[in-house]
């Protein structure tokens, strides 16, 4: 390690007059990649975060993983007994399951697009952020993964939605939306996981390094696959993650897409849309952006990471979250508008029901919490540069979306074209199931952090590396190189 | 004696009399002794939960004093076109070719109940718990149907363990099969005579010649294109006073 020394060395000049270290000094402040601390001091903050649980958050872990199975035991009872319990009924075959499961997808596609998109369009913020929000995305698709066996009437048949040689002598049905969901789901799982890993990989060799001879320094030694940090190794490194970037971005937005055509692709009212594809997306991103942003606040107070996580990523994560609220208005409506001047019947039924029906209460709280929240407040900086109002913004917002996904599968399920099956969705057994399944995925990326360095300081490192001060003039700015 | 088409498959079609009917229920009664349907329990139909493969849509017409009554009984629409067999992941509905019948396999369900959401109709009905037939009820089960588990859909299957019945015997007689001569429950018990049961491709069947030359007929739903082989003749006219 050659990075030892306080003082940037990738600085053309050292600051000569009183002005100029003060711009150095402000600069340094702002941002994470022009203050170097060292290598090792960087990397013994980043592994100190494993053991910085305090005992607050520990007895969240404890109440998190007792709630989780909790929805585990609810699981069990219905296994034996079947989906009686839940609030379904012979109109709205659909309810929180679903919901869930379009929730926990959602969330997920921010961490990928983060780590991937982020990555091949150069945006150095991502650098501390990423890992944290890929395993966002890691255990938000566990839990989404989950829940469309927990909605099935025989969830132990579901292999045979696996096209597999079977003794039944009968393929899966190519032509059903479930079934290129179940693939979807399956490929994005696969993709996810091993993108996370790769990036892992040089933390994990930094983590066997530094670690007595203990159960973490075998834990370690086995993860990293023998990484050394030669050159080789790192030339591959970097190959290996950009052609990974560039396979799940297309692998992202096709599993949205397709999640989103389950309902496009029927002829229910509300669902027979060619929007929802896009406007899937743009859901599952701006929720997404918005659970990235709840992680960071958590990180940055509960494991002290205030050196990685700053306001500079606060603010950029912020304005990432205003224009996709901007999108998701958008596409909102436009979806809407479309419908009320069609003024066919029976989605004038849902969208009376949404306005000033049975449902106005949901919808306007939706309204308020996606539309109202933070476009009223995210244009402004200090709210943006302000972690714990940008933590409420961000949890309203889940709220709203979570309440977007609702009302589409859970309230406009109950008007079908005939009146006489109209009906209303009271959840039952999955609201304890739904409650597990938040504590479950918090609860695994809280022991996540226990055993992996949440921070990428190869990443933040590599970062650091490239960027320096250089004085123009009589102001100091700062330069990138484009040196690998 | 019935003649096929060429091809050799039916098109069984059904043909309700929306002006014969009563709104009596017998043909849902019928319905649940001939199919082993499950009978919901009162907290059940509260819950929105009713389990008919037939029902009686009752609707209201008119202001008080001057209220009238219309029954409309709704069943699987047999469609030509079904919203539901493409979605299903399993292949546990699909189309039988032979007779024109959607067709439900329990024994593929896995339950994603994805088929009844795309039913404009819902008439599919999904087992919530397994069934209970208490005493009596249980003694006269009928062997012919599976009584469904938990976690399955299952739906009107025009009583095709009737229509296969029929099929065989006439085959065994070396005979083709001769109309009226299946007739599912519901069509037998009707008191009123306001439902038709047979073979639309057959030209010589009642329903061929009822539909050739019947103005009333309508389908449910026919904008959306999925062709059911439920004909309602529009009722109405013959009430006004």
């Amino acid at each position: 390690m050659s990075i030892e020394t306080e003082r940037n060395p990738w600085m053309s000049a050292p600051p000569e007059s009183e002005d100029e270290q003060e711009q150095v000094e402000h600069l340094r402040k702002d941002h994470l990649l022009l203050d170097p601390v060292g290598m090792e001091a960087m990397n013994q903050d980043a592994l100190g975060s494993m053991t910085r649980h305090g005992r607050w958050t520990w007895m969240l872990i404890v109440v998190l993983g007792g709630l989780a199975m909790m929805a585990g035991v609810g699981w069990l009872v219905q296994l034996f007994v079947g989906l009686g319990f839940t609030g379904l009924n012979r109109t709205i075959f659909w309810g929180m399951y679903i919901i869930n499961l379009v929730y926990f997808i959602g969330i997920g596609h921010a961490g990928t697009f983060i780590s991937a998109a982020f990555r091949v369009m150069g945006f150095e913020t991502r650098r501390p952020i990423a890992r944290a929000a890929e395993t966002v995305t890691l255990f938000a698709l566990a839990a989404a993964g989950l829940f469309p066996i927990i909605h099935l009437g025989r969830p132990w048949k579901v292999y045979w939605m696996i096209p597999i040689p079977n003794q039944r002598q009968l393929w899966p049905n190519f032509q059903s939306a479930l079934e290129w969901d179940a693939m979807a789901i399956m490929t994005y799982v696969v993709g996810s996981v091993l993108f996370i890993y790769i990036g892992l990989l040089p933390d994990l060799a930094m983590a066997r390094e530094r670690t007595g001879v203990n159960w973490r320094r075998r834990l370690y030694s086995a993860l990293s696959l023998g990484w050394r940090g030669t050159d080789r190794q790192w030339a591959l490194h970097e190959s290996v993650s950009t052609i990974f970037a560039y396979v799940i971005i297309p692998v992202m937005f096709s599993v949205h897409t397709i999640v989103s055509w389950d309902f496009a692709m029927t002829i229910q009212p509300g669902w027979h849309s060619t929007i929802f594809g896009p406007f899937f997306i743009v859901g599952a991103l701006y929720s997404g952006v918005a659970a990235v942003l709840v992680a960071m606040g958590f990180l940055r107070r509960f494991l002290k990471l205030g050196y990685f996580i700053r306001e500079e990523h606060f603010d950029v994560m912020a304005k990432f979250l205003l224009i996709m609220s901007f999108a998701w208005i958008y596409f909102y409506f436009g979806e809407f508008l479309v419908t009320w001047y069609g003024n066919l019947p029976p989605e004038m039924t849902i969208l009376d029901l949404l306005l000033y029906g049975e449902a106005a209460p949901l919808w306007w709280l939706m309204i308020f919490c996606n539309v109202v929240v933070p476009v009223g407040l995210l244009w402004m900086r200090r709210v943006r540069r302000n972690p714990g109002i940008l933590f409420v913004i961000a949890v309203f917002i889940q709220v709203g979306m979570y309440l977007e996904r609702y009302l589409i599968v859970g309230v406009m399920l109950g008007r079908p074209e005939l009146p006489f099956n109209y009906s209303w969705y009271y959840p039952g057994l999955e609201i304890p199931i739904a409650i597990g399944a938040f504590s479950f995925v918090i609860f695994f990326y809280f022991i996540f952090t226990v055993f992996v360095p949440i921070i990428s300081t190869w990443e933040v490192g590599e970062g650091q590396f490239l960027h320096g001060l250089r004085k123009i003039g009589r102001k100091i700015t700062k330069f990138k190189s484009d040196m690998h | 004696m019935s003649e096929q088409d060429a091809s050799g498959k039916r098109r069984w079609t059904m043909i309700v009399d929306l002006d014969k009917c009563s709104g009596c229920g017998a043909c849902v009664v019928a319905c649940h002794a001939e199919n082993n349907v499950p009978i919901a329990a009162e907290d059940q139909v509260v819950a929105d939960r009713s389990q008919h493969w037939m029902r009686i849509e009752r609707y209201w017409e008119g202001e008080y004093p001057d209220v009238k009554a219309r029954f409309v009984p709704v069943l699987c629409q047999h469609c030509g076109e079904a919203p539901c067999e493409p979605v299903c992941p399993v292949y546990a509905t699909y189309h039988d070719e032979r007779g024109g019948l959607n067709a439900m396999i329990y024994a593929r369900c896995v339950g994603t109940r994805y088929c009844a959401n795309n039913c404009p109709y819902r008439v599919r009905f999904f087992n919530y718990f397994d069934p209970v037939f208490a005493e009596p009820l249980n003694n006269q089960l009928n062997p012919d149907v599976t009584v469904r588990s938990a976690g399955v859909m299952e739906k009107c299957t025009f009583c095709v363990q009737r229509i296969r019945r029929a099929e065989h015997t006439a085959k065994v007689e070396g005979r083709t099969l001769a109309d009226g001569e299946v007739l599912p429950a519901c069509v037998q018990a009707c008191p009123t005579g306001a439902l038709m049961f047979g073979d639309r491709y057959d030209a010589a069947s009642a329903v061929a010649k009822l539909l050739e030359h019947n103005g009333r007929a309508v389908r449910l739903l026919e904008t959306l294109g999925t062709d059911p082989s439920i004909y309602y003749l529009k009722g109405g006219t013959s009430h006004v006073d």
